[in-house]
């Protein structure tokens, strides 16, 4: 534990994991609030014909030409799953599903092309697919850490903006606020944070990253600061956790350890969170049957 | 055509074909995504059944596949059961730590094992002749060939056998309920044979594309009709076109073949969200437009009808107040007017518009409508 | 309740060469068509509603009852006509237009209490990023008073029963100091109890000159509560004091049904042939 201290990459790898992991955390509370959970996962996997094309087209690896790509590609394919879903009588979920898998064929295609090569065991997809925390160097942390900032800052401002978007959007379109401007601004920040992510947990699993945190929060919690406080901090003790465990041995890669600390989190919310736990809740059945007198246990009112 | 490209487009037609036909219900009942979780989530279905046989190779894979994919459905509906979290969140929490699982599986204790994660996301369809199917020193062809032909001759016969049962479980459940064959056992067997399949693309396609296969076929044939039957076998057709278009767009570009067949599977249903007859958007916006002037016309009888015998009625049958009535701009009123007269619907009479008896007739049976 | 202000405004817009309307008209709706995907929802229809009045708007299902209510706030595109508030364009009078949706249209598992709820009623007086103080907070306690649910201030609204809930929505609109509220199905599946107080609490409204206007699907209640009423099934069929307007034959028009049910003593709505 405390090689945190001195060594120097795991805590590169720990910082990246946290930060990504507080802003995951805080975005993902709205998501999960407004039913979009999968809304993650298909932004992920949309996002690599934009890294591919933002790599053809500068020919370097630099961070951040690759996150605008990867941002600018997830973006339109959110656009495209609402055009969808508006124009045509397929579903969300099928909407999702198509953009999702398209969208990351279209990548691989391109990426295939570009290398010439029929396979795509490049290190650079691989990165992609899994992300790359344990290759985390200080300027990405920074990086990270400079957009996550900006994201929480906004969350921050328009807080109550995005409570009415995520509560009652056309009340709030009554009372005067532009719902449409408000919910383009909280995806795009939706679509920073997964940009984030991409390069530290990788496409598979960064669905998760924006789910785990807010689903676990919200079982502790029934106000909505609170919760996003607290998704916060999850999604941090996740990061740092999973990048601890994964130090501990060889073989653990970062990516899963994060996720399923996450995982872990979960489920110890969703058993023993207080009201809403289910250990709470069978103890609690179990303590008004016994309390009850034999008329009540009997079924007699 | 060498016999490698024309086996690897086999292969690809039978494995795209073997997606359609299950994919078209998911589309139906609204699981695209449980077949995305299910899809990744299966390679822990994989890792353990490969713990326990100990080879690569075996059938026991699938079945381990398959397993892995109903525990996943059941997992993602007791979460949501609990109704703590909602069905989108149960799904993104689910897969996403299977898979996790799988990956820290394999990297423990399976490196040295050609099970590769990549291959199993991505698939390599050019790889797959060299695998042969050997049988008493017989070549019968690529083992991918006959793997996946045995899956889409599995969910023809599923699909044969239960049709019925299928048509009505997904679009009545109730029905279904009481004419006495369980939902939920229709349910679990479609998944079930997502699961086989999704096994069985893996070494083709991979997992994200076998999504690809499996969704957007349907969706463009959803997009061309009304009819299941018309729909399954449309979304096969699409599939069949998606695997050889695929696989010659891979050709010329020298680029993955599953990459492209996602891409041709993309194309196909821009065309059909273009294009469908009826539900397209080409054809939405022309039908819209042509309806506005029907409607306009509608519109401007039914109002010289309701204001016909009124006291404002020297007023309000100017077509200057049409524009301030109705909020319609100065052209469009004209054109509107314009086409009325010329339908014989009014007459104008010193700037007042006056309903001919045809045009009365047209305000009275948009009444009845 | 402070004094609302005076709804005469000065006859200088809106119309050009048409004859003087009344002023005094809170609510006017004229020509009003809206579409979907071309097929009329409503058609040409026509409504005033004068200030101080309580007027409700029934009609079978699918007579574009909850539409109207949501074209006049413009919550959906309009083919034709407009409305006015108050002599002006909706646009401009936002501030003085309620909204009580219907209670379906939230996800009440939503982590909130009650007071915060009610203080969203202020967001639009905010304005953009501004956050809400004590002065919100106030005026947030005085509406839940005015709905009997001050206890439930901090209560977390998926615990609240039906009857709450529209209290809560209530109150959300009454902090907006509106002059104009329009409800949506405001007794759908509330108690007995709750309904008396609804019911009271919109006629004081009505009696201190606001307007206020209700989607209503129990026939049985419209004459015991409401002054006025509009007869909807995509047309209006008619608008007007309820003593004028409800009769059979306008009832019949409306409904276009057996009207034997409209003698019995049941709640509810009958079912359309």
């Amino acid at each position: 534990m405390f090689e945190l201290f001195t060594d120097y990459t795991l805590r590169t790898v720990a910082m990246g994991a946290g930060v990504l992991g507080i802003v995951s955390g805080v975005l993902g509370s709205f998501t999960v609030l407004r039913h979009q959970s999968l809304l993650g996962d298909a932004i992920s996997h949309a996002a690599l014909p934009g890294i591919v094309l933002a790599f053809l087209v500068t020919g370097s690896n630099a961070p951040l030409p690759l996150i605008v790509g990867a941002g600018v590609a997830g973006w339109v394919g959110t656009l495209l799953v609402r055009a969808i879903v508006r124009n045509t009588r397929i579903k969300n979920d099928g909407a999702l599903g198509l953009v999702l898998s398209v969208f990351f064929g279209v990548g691989l295609m391109l990426l295939t092309y570009s290398q010439s090569r029929p396979d795509a065991s490049q290190a650079g997809l691989d990165k992609f697919l899994f992300g790359q925390a344990a290759a985390l160097l200080r300027n990405d942390v920074i990086t990270i850490a400079a957009l996550g900032g900006v994201a929480i800052v906004v969350v921050a401002l328009f807080w109550k903006e995005f409570k009415l978007l995520s509560f009652d959007p056309e009340f709030g379109s009554v009372l005067g606020f532009r719902m449409g401007a408000i919910d383009v601004l909280l995806t795009t920040l939706v679509v920073v944070a997964i940009v984030i992510g991409l390069q530290t947990v990788g496409v598979v699993l960064m669905s998760a990253m924006v789910v785990a945190p807010g689903a676990a929060a919200r079982q502790w919690t029934d106000r909505l600061g609170v919760m996003v406080c607290l998704s916060a901090l999850f999604g941090a003790l996740a990061g740092v956790t999973g990048a601890l465990l994964s130090s501990t041995g060889a073989k653990l890669p970062t990516g899963p350890m994060v996720v399923l600390s996450a995982s872990a989190i979960v489920i110890l919310s969703l058993l023993f969170a207080p009201n809403r736990g289910l250990v709470w809740d069978k103890w609690r059945s179990r303590r008004t049957m016994i309390s009850a007198g034999p008329q009540e246990r009997a079924g007699r009112p | 055509m060498s016999q490698a490209q024309l086996e690897i487009q086999a292969i690809a037609l039978v494995t795209a074909t073997a997606c359609a036909l299950p994919g078209a219900f998911l589309v139906l009942r609204r699981m695209a995504l449980m077949a995305d979780a299910i899809s990744h989530s299966i390679l822990l279905g994989i890792v353990l059944a490969f713990f326990v046989v100990g080879s690569v190779g075996s059938p026991l894979l699938i079945v381990g596949a398959a397993l892995m994919g109903i525990v996943t459905v059941v997992l993602v509906e007791t979460l949501a059961n609990t109704k703590l979290v909602g069905k989108d969140a149960a799904i993104g929490l689910v897969f996403p730590a299977l898979f996790s699982v799988a990956v820290i599986l394999i990297a423990r204790f399976a490196d040295d094992v050609h099970l590769d994660v990549d291959a199993v996301l991505l698939g390599e369809l050019a790889f797959a002749p060299f695998e042969r199917f050997v049988v008493n020193g017989y070549d019968l062809g690529p083992r991918a060939l006959w793997v996946m032909g045995t899956i889409l001759a599995l969910n023809l016969a599923g699909l044969a056998l239960f049709y019925k049962e299928l048509k009505v479980a997904t679009f009545d459940a109730a029905l279904a309920a009481a004419l006495g064959f369980s939902p939920v056992l229709v349910h679990y067997g479609l998944m079930g044979a997502v699961s086989v399949t999704a096994v069985g693309a893996f070494d083709a396609v991979g997992s994200v594309l076998v999504v690809a296969l499996m969704i957007a076929p349907p969706a463009t044939a959803y997009l061309l009709t009304d009819r299941l039957s018309q729909m399954v076998g449309l979304s096969a057709a699409a599939g069949a076109v998606t695997a050889i278009g695929g696989f010659w767009l891979a050709h010329w570009l020298d680029a993955s073949i599953a990459g492209s067949m996602a891409t041709t599977a993309g194309f196909l249903f821009g065309l059909a969200f273009l294009f469908a007859p009826d539900r397209g958007v080409v054809a939405l916006v022309r039908r819209r437009r042509r309806q506005r002037w029907e409607f306009a016309q509608e519109m401007l009888v039914v109002h010289l009808l309701h204001h016909e015998h009124g006291p404002d009625a020297d007023q309000e049958n100017r077509v200057a107040h049409l524009q301030e009535g109705l909020r319609w701009e100065g052209d469009f009123t004209e054109e509107v007017v314009g086409r009325a007269r010329r339908r014989g619907l009014v007459s104008v009479a010193d700037g007042l518009l006056v309903l001919t008896d045809a045009g009365r007739e047209r305000a009275r049976r948009s009444f009845a409508a | 309740m402070a004094q609302t202000p005076s709804m005469r405004r000065a006859p200088q817009e809106a119309f050009t060469g048409a004859t003087a309307r009344p002023r005094d008209l809170a609510i006017e709706v004229m020509d009003l068509t809206v579409a979907y995907r071309d097929k009329p929802v409503l058609w040409d229809v026509d409504m005033n509603v004068p200030s101080s009045a309580l007027m409700a708007i029934v009609g079978p299902n699918g007579a574009g009852k909850t539409t109207l209510i949501k074209a006049i706030l413009g919550l959906v595109d309009i083919s034709a006509g407009r409305v006015l508030i108050a002599g002006r364009p909706y646009e401009q009078q936002r501030r003085r237009v309620a909204y009580v949706p219907q209670r379906g249209s939230v996800d009440w598992d939503f982590p909130t209490t009650v007071l915060d709820v009610v203080m969203m009623g202020r967001y639009g007086a905010l304005g953009w990023i501004k956050r809400p103080g004590a002065r919100e907070r106030q005026a947030a306690a005085e509406a839940l008073e005015k709905v009997a649910m001050s206890d439930y201030a901090h209560r977390q609204i998926s615990q609240l029963s039906g009857g709450q809930q529209q209290r809560v929505f209530l109150a959300r609109s009454l902090v907006q100091d509106a002059d104009v509220y329009l409800m949506d199905e405001p007794f759908q599946g509330v108690d007995a109890t709750t309904e008396r107080a609804i019911v009271t609490l919109l006629q004081e409204l009505r009696d201190s000159g606001a307007t206020v206007v209700c989607v209503h699907h129990d026939l049985q209640t419209v004459t015991e509560y409401f002054d006025s009423v509009t007869l909807l099934n995509v047309r209006r069929i008619a608008s007007g004091p309820t003593s004028d307007v409800f009769t059979e034959e306008n009832l019949r028009a409306t409904y276009g049904g057996r009207m034997a049910w409209l003698k019995t003593a049941s709640k509810t709505e009958p079912a359309q042939d």
